[in-house]
């Protein structure tokens, strides 16, 4: 049944602006383009023309307070020289995949369990998301207190082995980035993952109790599968977001110790608005923006190209 | 008929879309302190923390109830936050009338963008006033030859702080050379008590171990060589044997466990010393009032003791140089409107150092720039220490203004970046000099 539907619901929607009908459906369209300058509007406002703006920058010199002027290629050779950079990225994209290993399996996990019925699971579930309503700044300021090595949780609980110096040494400092982003996030995507377990139709799972398959089985063999287009979602999310994580490193590490924390989002920040360098911080924000883009449809391919294709195909 | 059902949809959309456009033209156009106040107002961003922030506080509400028609409005910033929102306010041509900060490379950078007010006409016309402060306050307040900034509140030299019940318990006297400093570390690390405290994730609290040792190694005229930015002065073999020391006292434990985690804006370095955890701290001035107001009596019941900074064997320089912050600085802003400006030219003149103020400042253990108070500090019940300041400042042959305020925004970040990297060992002594090296003229 929903085979018929997924295969007339194209044509339908190629269909839905004939092009040789010049009568009603043409001034609708006019009237419905309209609607859309909002949006327009806000995006270039937003997106377009501070992007502009980062890339005429990224060939200028200025420190932010006198007057811009031209430095040509200036510096682009200067930060593309620069080890510091190639520093930035590898701890960006090493944050990336850091992230996405110890996220995803933990959302995963977390968003079956909490999409079951029962009233514990539903209860635990409002306590998962509780880091999700504190801002990233809280979040790091409280680490940073309870992590404090003299007078911190360890001192508090006694427990000695919690006073190393976490945010003294650079492995430990990046490892516990890596854990608080973690410990924000992890509920936005359980959440994420919650609700598309939920959209799971239950008729798979009976199927599959009647030829003998257990909850091991299920999860792998139904679950999984099924979730594809949410994992990719999830993925896309973390991966392309762990570019912008700048709010919760700035306060908790400020990028130190030394540059061990300085991923690129807050490379730029530093050089822009510490070292008053606002033409190498635009070339950083143009090789951020790339990235991005490069990232997302990367992962858009992915996802495979037939979006409209349906994952209940067959039932 | 249907023409006029598209206008009207037309119609219907741009008046959903007009609100909006509105509301970002004006955000646009109002936001920021620089043009909410109106009238005679003036606007000033301050530092928050005690006892500056009640002092500030008391002394705006006093004058503006003297001068009901010139209103200030303040508001106040955590130190290390204030540097950043200043600059980019100020960029974005949203400065405060009255800007705050410590002279020196920033204010350079403000004075040559045409950001803040040449005063040196005002401050002809109102002699008075500029005989009033210590005449060594001006300099990083002069740019070219010309004054930008009012000095005000008190001269903050770097100061060895101990911890005097620890000494007694360790039976040990307080450094006096470099020597000394590398044998207490032993004897504190024996005794199970770190031996200084340091909020090493501020950097700038690192950097001062490094003015005070290059100063006493080199002499003054190498760092200010590095500040008239001559070529290589930052590979002076002294820059080198500082780094070289530096990384000595941390491989030995000099520093107290986990002092890359601590950040000075939270007083958890000085938390440190008065808790006995520490036994020694080098620090600015102002944490003697800090303390003193925190310290859970610490400072009342005599257990603070302070000497200069000890000496180094064969250096160059005079053991009586101090550095610091000679002053604090108060600019105005170039884009504030006549009225606002005036505002804060009377605030300069009558509100800022009254002898209110100044009684406040030596009771919270500081010493205003104002000449002619040596009656005051030694009636005082923090004498010892108003007397130790006041005289290290006076008879100091050379008061270097700290690094990160007297160099560029530019070249400063580099220094504390390097700085950190150089208490973390991740760098060497000669790597830290060529990549400082590097940013000369920036």
């Amino acid at each position: 049944m929903s085979n018929a539907v997924s295969t007339t619901r194209k044509p339908a929607a190629r269909a839905g602006r004939p092009k040789g009908d010049p009568g009603h459906g043409g001034q609708r369209n006019a009237a419905l383009a309209w609607l859309t300058v909002p949006a327009l509007f806000f995006f270039l406002a937003f997106a377009v023309v501070p992007l502009a703006g980062v890339l005429i920058l990224s060939f200028a010199s200025w420190d932010g307070i006198g007057a811009i002027g031209s430095a040509g290629l200036g510096n682009w050779f200067s930060v593309l020289a620069d080890p510091g950079l190639y520093n930035a990225l590898g701890l960006t994209f090493l944050i990336m995949i850091a992230s996405w290993l110890v996220q995803t399996p933990i959302s995963l996990l977390l968003g079956v369990f909490t999409a079951g019925s029962q009233r514990y699971r539903a209860a635990l579930a409002v306590l998962y998301f509780l880091p999700l309503l504190l801002s990233s700044a809280a979040v790091a300021i409280a680490f940073k207190a309870l992590l404090d090595p003299n007078f911190g949780l360890a001192t508090g609980l006694g427990l000695p082995f919690l006073a190393q110096d976490w945010l003294g040494v650079p492995q430990l400092a990046l490892g516990l980035v890596i854990f608080v982003i973690a410990w924000q996030f992890v509920p936005f995507h359980t959440l994420i993952y919650q609700g598309g377990v939920r959209q799971i139709p239950r008729s798979l799972y009976e199927a599959a109790e009647i030829d003998g398959a257990g909850t091991i089985k299920q999860f792998f063999h139904i679950t999984l599968p099924q979730l594809k287009y949410t994992i990719i979602t999830s993925s896309t999310l973390m991966v392309v977001g762990s570019l912008t994580y700048f709010d919760l490193i700035f306060v908790l590490t400020g990028g130190g110790p030394g540059n061990s924390t300085r991923i690129l989002a807050l490379d730029m920040y530093l050089r822009g608005f510490r070292a008053n360098l606002m033409g190498p911080a635009s070339v950083i924000a143009v090789i951020l923006v790339l990235i991005g883009l490069a990232l997302a449809l990367f992962l858009q391919r992915l996802g495979g190209k037939d979006k409209q294709g349906s994952q209940l195909e067959g039932m | 008929m249907k023409q006029s059902q598209t206008s009207r949809r037309s119609f219907l959309a741009l008046a959903a879309l007009t609100p909006f456009a509105a509301m970002t033209a004006t955000a646009c156009g109002t936001s920021g302190p620089g043009t909410s106040s109106s009238g005679g107002g003036a606007s000033m961003w301050y530092l928050s923390g005690e006892p500056n922030q009640t002092t500030m506080q008391k002394a705006v509400d006093a004058f503006t109830s003297a001068n009901p028609d010139n209103k200030i409005a303040v508001t106040y910033f955590q130190n290390d936050a204030y540097k950043t929102k200043i600059k980019t306010a100020i960029g974005a041509g949203q400065a405060p009338t009255i800007i705050y900060g410590w002279g020196g490379g920033t204010l350079k950078t403000y004075a040559e963008a045409n950001q803040v007010d040449d005063l040196t006409g005002w401050f002809d016309e109102n002699p008075d006033l500029k005989e009033k402060f210590f005449p060594a306050s001006f300099g990083a307040a002069t740019v070219n030859g010309k004054i930008y900034a009012l000095p005000n509140q008190y001269v903050a030299p770097i100061v060895l702080f101990y911890n005097k019940e620890l000494f007694e318990k360790a039976g040990a006297q307080p450094p006096k050379t470099w020597d000394d400093v590398m044998s207490l570390v032993k004897t504190f690390n024996d005794m199970g008590v770190a031996p200084f405290s340091l909020g090493g994730q501020s950097r700038w609290t690192s950097m001062m171990w490094l003015e005070y040792l290059l100063d006493r190694i080199g002499g003054a005229e190498v760092f200010t060589a590095i500040f008239e930015g001559k070529p290589d002065s930052w590979m002076d073999p002294a820059v080198i044997e500082t780094g070289t020391k530096i990384q000595e006292l941390v491989s030995a434990d000099g520093f107290i466990k986990g002092f890359s985690s601590i950040a000075a804006d939270s007083n958890a370095d000085q938390a440190l010393l008065f808790t006995g955890k520490a036994a020694m701290m080098l620090h600015g001035s102002w944490t003697y009032g800090a303390m003193k107001k925190g310290g859970q009596n610490f400072v009342q019941d005599g257990k603070l003791g302070f000497v200069q900074f000890p000496t180094v064997a064969g250096g160059k320089g005079d053991p009586k140089n101090g550095v610091g912050n000679p002053a604090q600085y108060m600019s105005i802003s170039s884009k504030a409107t006549d009225a606002e400006k005036e505002t804060a030219k009377k605030f300069f003149k009558d509100g800022i150092l009254t002898e209110t103020v100044i009684d406040t400042y030596i009771n919270s253990g500081s010493v205003p720039i104002v000449n002619g108070i040596e009656d005051k500090l030694n009636t005082s019940e923090d004498k010892d220490f108003l007397n130790f300041v006041y005289d290290l400042a006076k008879n100091a042959p050379n008061f270097q203004q700290s690094w990160d305020q007297a160099l560029s925004p530019t070249a400063a970040e580099a220094l504390l970046n390097n700085i950190d990297q150089l208490f973390l060992k991740s760098i060497t002594p000669q790597q830290f000099a060529e990549n400082m090296n590097a940013t000369l003229g920036k």
